[in-house]
């Protein structure tokens, strides 16, 4: 089996209550960056400190424990919420895999969440087919939320959603985070919500950082090619590539 | 090459345009039985070598517009009434016959998501052949042929390596202009897109945008756009139609209607694009404009009783709520549904 | 390559885990092949001393079964203590017998159960499918033991069939047209029973993977190309259900196998399965294992065939084979 480098030499930080956007091309290795920092995937070399902890030194079961502290949101909310449950499940559901608290406490807890993220009591006991793409969303961060993390990736969250709709989810995520103090690792193809996020934004390219900075020095003034090159392509930045040539 | 050449054009006025559709009316009906309008009264004309950009977010009915032209709706939908005029053809009372010589021959539809369209068991080639063989009469080595150069117009390198892979194989984008190359393998008058960058990184959305672009200067084709994003119809689009719930909500040039509407909604929804990047850092890290309230669902209320965006207006006067508005000509070009503009231009 | 290889080693593995463990049963079941003998008064305990010794009663396991191996190198498959002969030739008059039946049988099951379960599926929800469904259902629940006695009754009845063996009295002297129909006739019965036995497993199992790939998105983007009703069902809807149909095929092949064993008993059919039974009731520890063998040989070659079929089939299992 050949082996594929995913990530290579990559070296950032997050500082509290920040928010650093990850931007690239497909296939950069944003999403494999993800699934490490979650300690979903293991890593081949190098290491992770997260909370003054160095996670890559621990086994398993001290992993485990750092778990609840780093969630994550997926790009899909119709593959990533359980089609079978009902949002009150959906959101208990962590909490009831931790076996923290009694069922009542659950339940409140979940209602008290779903309500902050806009979604009223009653519709609760409904399942995700019943929800708009916005919705689901929403339902997926008050699960990532209820273990109360302090780090949650955000893995191209917004991506599958429409306009106006991403404009309120952001929204949603700007007011969660002042609130609840947390750190976001935003990874997105979007430049342009990137920059609205971001207090810094790393650009990848094939599995290494080859730009990182403060949001608006790396979008004012971009040093290599490809953040060039991104900057170039976001819609909105006039599609002027498109515009006709003089006839 | 001629648009239309060895086609039978008796039936059509080279002045009446394209595409006709008036009055469209499409329901769904739910397992339960219960009804709902997914369309209703949905007029536009399309002119030959246009293109028309469709604005509609999830629930606008835009997917089944697409659907509707070509009588492909799934098992519970139903077409209620209308009529849809192609070429001089009503699509809507032609024979399964014609219908089927239509599709991919003059009236070619893309689908939404590239990953999914394509028979995960067949090389590409193969596939892009069988449109062709589905309405040319050639030999094998000629419909061979015949899809090698259509892969060629849109994979300008690589092209033998692509047209023997299977699709699980190819990255997003090549799968996206295979799909490109399905349709216009056999130069149809028209081509239907549905949303089909929306699953791109957006410079593969750029090159498939450039790609379009080509293929519609030089095949001279006339197009139909359907996304949800404004910003990919800027400069590419020559009217704009905008859809919410099901109904037109405003349509005109792309250069009015995106830049100065008319529609209470359409303003909305122009002022909740994440800001330019330009000037993205004026108003950092605020509140994004949104439109209050959510999206209305699959289930439409039924017509005439109200606008269906008035909930969520911010211009919402006492007649919405009791009467559904019609669309009102404010120019001979742009109109909107609105009755704010009632008493302007009659 | 690599692929095939792989998969004829598994099945030799199989073989040899099969052969031994049916070893194992056979010689722990209690009693054997002498028992009989021992109850007749007449027969002296020396007599039966020296048989056990002449028939290797008296080794142990791991000999037994290692002098077995030996002989299977050589092409010998054991001796039967019933027939006095080898077992060889014995089983393989049978085999052919039982691969006749069971040839026929899965041609004809796959042959009706396929446009059935297209058919339905095509016309999924509808009443001519919810008709369909009764009629398999009701045929599901009727045990093969059931149908095989119906059957016989009703041929026993009626007389239009033989009710049992390969071929009638004097067939040697008939022409080969007649031979032929003689042989169909007397094979109509079994083949029924196995038919009717698989036939609505089949046609549900085809039905649903038929009607998920007709949901498809790709099916539908086909269909606005243009491309003929007839192509989409055939040319891409049964491609795409290509995938765990041929699996099933190769399952098909064991179920209806281990179905033929009871139809042959019950309809007198020459085959594997009465030999086996004989060999079982009478502790013909060779015998025993040479039908099952047998059987064994049989399902593997069909799985073998399904796993085949499937690399041509399925192109992903092609790049992911060939990746290795």
């Amino acid at each position: 089996m050949r082996e594929v480098l995913a990530l290579a030499g990559v070296t950032f930080s997050i500082f509290s209550r920040t928010t650093l956007a990850v931007v690239g091309p497909s296939g950069s290795g944003k999403s494999t960056l993800a699934s490490c920092l979650a300690c979903l995937e293991p890593v081949s070399s190098g290491k992770i400190w997260f909370a003054q902890t160095e996670v890559t030194a621990m086994d398993a079961g001290q992993q485990c424990a750092i778990r609840p502290s780093i969630q994550m949101v997926f790009q899909d909310p119709a593959s990533s919420l359980n089609p079978r449950m009902s949002a009150l499940e959906l959101v208990s559901e962590p909490l009831k895999i931790q076996d923290r608290f009694d069922k009542r406490e659950r339940s409140d807890r979940a209602y008290d969440l779903l309500e902050r993220v806009g979604l009223p009591r009653e519709k609760a006991a409904q399942r995700p087919d019943e929800f708009s793409g916005g919705q689901r969303q929403r339902i997926a961060i008050a699960r990532a939320l209820v273990l109360e993390p302090k780090l949650v990736i955000l893995d191209e969250a917004l991506s599958a959603l429409d306009c106006s709709v991403q404009a309120q989810v952001a929204n949603l995520l700007m007011d969660l985070q002042a609130s609840l103090g947390l750190t976001y690792l935003f990874i997105t193809h979007d430049l342009a919500m990137a920059a609205h996020l971001a207090d810094e934004i790393a650009v990848m390219e094939r599995g290494r950082i080859v730009e990182t900075g403060a949001a608006r020095s790396v979008v004012d003034s971009p040093q290599h090619a490809v953040t060039r090159r991104l900057l170039l392509a976001a819609p909105g930045v006039r599609n002027s590539a498109l515009e006709p040539q003089a006839v | 090459m001629v648009t239309g050449a060895g086609r039978d054009l008796s039936r059509f006025d080279p002045m009446a345009p394209l595409l006709d559709v008036q009055n469209l009316h499409v329901s769904y009906t739910a397992r339960t039985g219960q009804c709902s309008t997914a369309l209703a009264n949905v007029s536009f004309a399309l002119q030959p070598g246009e293109t028309l950009g469709v604005l509609g977010e999830s629930g606008s009915g835009k997917s089944t517009l697409a659907a509707a032209l070509l009588r492909l709706l799934p098992g519970n939908g139903r077409i209620e009434r209308g009529a849809v005029h192609f070429e001089g053809q009503d699509l809507l009372r032609a024979a399964p016959r014609e219908l089927e010589k239509t599709r991919g021959d003059r009236l070619a539809l893309i689908f939404q998501e590239p990953s999914l369209a394509l028979h995960p068991a067949i090389r590409v080639a193969e596939q892009i052949g069988d449109v062709i063989a589905a309405h040319k009469s050639l030999g094998r080595r000629a419909v061979r042929e015949q899809a090698r150069q259509i892969l060629a117009a849109v994979f300008s390198t690589e092209t033998d390596r692509i047209a023997n892979s299977y699709p699980h194989q190819l990255s997003g984008g090549q799968r996206a202009r295979v799909l490109i190359a399905q349709a216009i393998s056999c130069e149809p008058s028209l081509i239907v897109a549905d949303e089909p960058t929306a699953s791109l990184d957006p410079e593969t959305q750029q090159e498939i945008l450039s790609l379009f672009w080509d293929l519609r200067q030089k095949f001279n084709l006339s197009m139909i756009w359907i996304t949800h994003n404004p910003l990919l119809l800027e400069g590419f689009a020559d009217r704009v139609l905008v859809l919410y719930a099901g109904r037109v909500v405003e349509t005109g040039p792309a250069s009015n209607v995106l830049s100065s509407p008319r529609h209470p909604y359409t303003q909305a929804l122009l002022r909740c694009l994440p800001p330019r990047i330009e000037d993205s850092f004026a108003n950092h890290k605020e509140y994004l404009p949104v439109i209050p309230g959510e999206t209305l669902g699959s289930l439409a209320a039924s017509e005439g009783c109200h606008c269906l965006f008035e909930p969520r207006c911010v211009e919402r006067m006492a007649i919405c709520a009791e009467r559904e508005p019609e669309m009102v000509q404010l120019s001979s070009t742009h109109g909107a549904s609105c009755f704010k503009h009632v008493d302007e231009w009659t | 390559m690599n692929y095939f290889l792989r998969r004829l080693l598994q099945g030799a593995l199989l073989l040899i885990g099969v052969s031994f463990l049916t070893f194992l049963f056979s010689t722990l079941a209690p009693g054997n092949y002498l028992d009989e003998m021992r109850l007749n008064p007449q027969i002296s305990s020396a007599t039966l001393a020296a048989l056990r010794s002449q028939y290797q009663l008296d080794r142990p396991l791991p000999i037994r079964y290692a002098r077995w191996m030996n002989s299977i190198a050589h092409g010998e498959l054991g001796y039967s203590f019933a027939y006095n002969s080898p077992v060889a030739p014995l089983v393989w008059v049978r085999a052919r017998n039982t691969l006749l039946l069971t040839t026929t049988a899965t041609l004809l099951v796959w042959g009706l159960a396929l446009p059935l379960g297209i058919w339905s599926a095509e016309r999924r929800g509808r009443l001519s499918d919810r008709a369909l469904s009764s009629a398999t259902a009701g045929l599901l629940v009727i045990p093969d033991l059931v149908l095989g006695l119906g059957l016989l009754i009703l041929t026993a009845r009626s007389g239009w069939f033989p009710t049992g063996g390969l071929v009638s009295v004097g067939f040697e002297n008939l022409s080969p047209i007649r031979k032929l129909s003689d042989l169909v006739m007397h094979m109509a019965l079994p083949v029924t029973a196995l038919v009717l036995s698989a036939l609505p497993i089949l046609i549900r199992h085809i039905r649903a993977a038929m009607a998920e790939v007709l949901d498809a998105s790709y099916l539908r983007a086909a269909a606005a190309h243009g491309i003929a009703h007839r192509k989409l069902l055939y040319g891409y809807a049964l491609r795409a259900a290509a995938n765990p149909l041929i699996a099933l095929f190769g399952f098909s092949v064991g179920t209806l196998l281990s179905g033929s064993l009871l139809v042959e008993i019950i309809m007198s059919w020459p085959g594997i399965g009465p030999l086996l039974l004989e060999a079982i009731l009478a502790r013909d520890l060779y015998v025993v294992i040479g039908g099952v063998l047998f059987s064994t040989v049989f399902l593997v070659a069909g799985n073998f065939l399904a796993d085949v079929l499937l690399y041509w089939a399925d192109p992903r299992i092609r790049t992911m084979a060939g990746a290795r």
